[in-house]
């Protein structure tokens, strides 16, 4: 895959020397990224290097020290209320912990957000939606069951299902393939791909797992004490081995 | 580089955290208010919200309404006695109950089952992300949460009162039933020979008051919650601690205005 190809199509996220601490700890310093429409985006960094801050703060999750985030052109700090969550409603969020709702089952949790943005449903047309996004993750017969008696990757599918039903057009992915055995990683990374391609989303992945980022993602951008050390196609990154990018490639094809 | 100085405490650090939260509460009522009144309304939801407390505390009301109405008459009882007056039973009962027995076990009873499970429930969202969750899917989780449990509390707590008031005067009738065999109809017409409206006004009032302020400290300590799985328990642990010191603190200030207001 060609990243040359992506420069010319419109930038969709743009970050723009974005710091970030709390108390004490400075977290992000400084970081510089721009996502184009149509591409994946992975970010790789270590456990605690704040990817999650950084993903956190393209929906307004959290807000920048200093600097900008720009999502769809628009500035998300300066967003609030209807604003915020008309930018929200074209954004798909997929928590590290999947964050289902424990207190409903899985047909409810899909349906929620359905109903809560769009009161005119018939009861038709939202198990149609819930389906149709099932159907997306493979999970179709799973609609009665309830949070806890799923498997980690079959949480993960229905977080992601969640945001599928309201057909976002950029997917935040936040660690979506840690936890999990290599055989249900790379069931997740497919289904990352066919998202991609099926509803012509644009996404930014966080990940450290190695085979995620070069099966999924178009470019890389690999993320050391705070700031982008590298940003690139995976050949691109992983050609010119430093001392910094190396523990990564080495944990995950070499070990 | 960010530079982060040390930040320099008004008084020192532990009054100036304790200010900082009376002033994050504050905040969070501020918000309700706020809130309420706006469009979209949970109507649903706060329906199955009042139809949860009620059922989760309707039991242990029961029993604990029957036995305080049952005991305090059995205790009143010998003192009575001394003084030949038994017949004033009854009404005595009735003020007692009524005016501020029902009222505050009801509190205490649902500060105890009702804010920690609000506390417990919304803490372990709050810690398991899914009031982000919501967020991000252009939810409102203060309305959806918050608004919807703080009403249900305010609407159902009252009624669970009333409720107390009337078990707790049957407990009170089985007792004096034992000793002189008297009809029901004509003990609570004695017990309420003494009881105005303005009484049962007042208590419906400071029921109120105190279901408000259970939903309100549960969901303050749960949206706030902090620590993972910790913090879920530190928020129902401390939503009820908070919730009965305020409640007796309102107790205190209701009595006097109401019986400021008797006198007038
Ligand atoms: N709300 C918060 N309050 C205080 N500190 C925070 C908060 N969120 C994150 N941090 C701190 O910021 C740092 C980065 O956290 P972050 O969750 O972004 O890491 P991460 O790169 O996603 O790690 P992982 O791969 O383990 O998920 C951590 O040291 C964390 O303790
Ligand atoms: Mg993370």
């Amino acid at each position: 895959m060609n990243s040359n190809k992506n420069i010319a199509s419109p930038l969709v996220i743009n970050i723009n020397n974005v710091y970030k601490s709390f108390g004490e700890l400075e977290v992000l310093k400084g970081i510089n990224l721009s996502v184009f429409k149509g591409e994946n985006m992975a970010i790789l960094g270590k456990s605690g290097s704040g990817k999650s801050v950084l993903i956190k703060m393209m929906i307004g999750l959290l807000q920048p020290d200093k600097g900008e985030v720009f999502v769809l052109n628009q500035e998300v700090k300066n967003l609030q209320g209807k604003e915020l969550d008309a930018l929200r409603l074209r954004i798909g969020f997929s928590f590290q912990n999947s964050a289902l709702y424990d207190s409903m089952n899985v047909f409810q949790n899909l349906a929620f957000p359905l109903i809560m943005n769009h009161k005119n449903l018939s009861k038709a047309e939202i198990s149609h939606a819930v389906e149709e996004a099932l159907v997306a993750v493979g999970l179709e017969s799973k609609e009665l069951q309830m949070p806890a008696d799923l498997s980690g990757g079959q949480r993960k599918r229905i977080g992601i299902a969640r945001t599928l039903i309201l057909k976002p057009e950029i997917m935040l992915y936040d660690e979506p393939t840690s936890g999990l055995d290599p055989v249900t990683s790379s069931e997740i990374n497919a289904l990352i791909v066919s998202v991609q391609k099926e509803y012509r989303t644009t996404s930014v992945i966080i990940t450290h797992d190695l085979t995620c980022a070069k099966v999924t993602c178009n470019r890389i951008a690999v993320l050391v004490e705070g700031a982008f050390l590298k940003v690139g196609t995976f050949e691109e990154v992983f050609n010119q081995q430093t001392d910094l990018i190396s523990p990564f490639y080495n944990y995950n094809f070499i070990q | 580089m960010l530079v982060k100085q040390n930040k320099p405490y008004v008084i020192n650090k532990k009054i100036d955290s304790y200010f900082d939260g009376v002033y994050h509460a504050f905040k969070f009522v501020k918000r309700f208010f706020a809130q309420v009144i706006r469009p979209p309304f949970h109507f649903k939801e706060v329906i199955n919200q009042s139809y949860e407390i009620g059922i989760k505390s309707l039991s242990l009301i029961t029993l604990t309404g029957f036995i305080v109405g049952m005991v305090f008459t059995k205790q009143t009882r010998p003192s009575l006695e001394d003084f030949g007056a038994t017949s004033w039973l009854p009404s005595l009962i009735g003020i007692a109950i009524v005016r501020a027995l029902a009222a505050l076990v009801t509190a205490l009873i649902c500060a105890g089952k009702v804010g920690s499970s609000i506390g417990a429930e919304l803490g372990s969202m709050k810690v398991t992300e899914q009031i982000d969750a919501m967020e991000v899917s252009a939810i409102n989780p203060f309305k959806y949460l918050v608004v919807t449990r703080v009403l249900a509390t305010s609407l159902t707590i009252p009624i669970l009162a009333l409720y107390c008031s009337f078990v707790g005067l049957l407990g009170s009738y089985l007792n004096v039933y034992g000793s002189e065999a008297s009809s029901l109809t004509m003990f609570y017409k004695n017990a309420f020979s003494d009881i105005s409206f303005l009484d049962i006004f007042a208590s419906v009032v400071k029921s109120i008051f105190y279901g408000f302020t259970i939903g309100m400290v549960g969901c303050y300590k749960g949206y706030y919650a902090t620590q993972g799985t910790r913090g879920v328990g530190k928020a129902a642990n401390e939503a009820v601690v908070l919730s009965m010191f305020l409640i007796f603190v309102e107790e205190i200030i209701i009595v006097q205005v109401s019986n400021w207001i008797r006198l007038y």
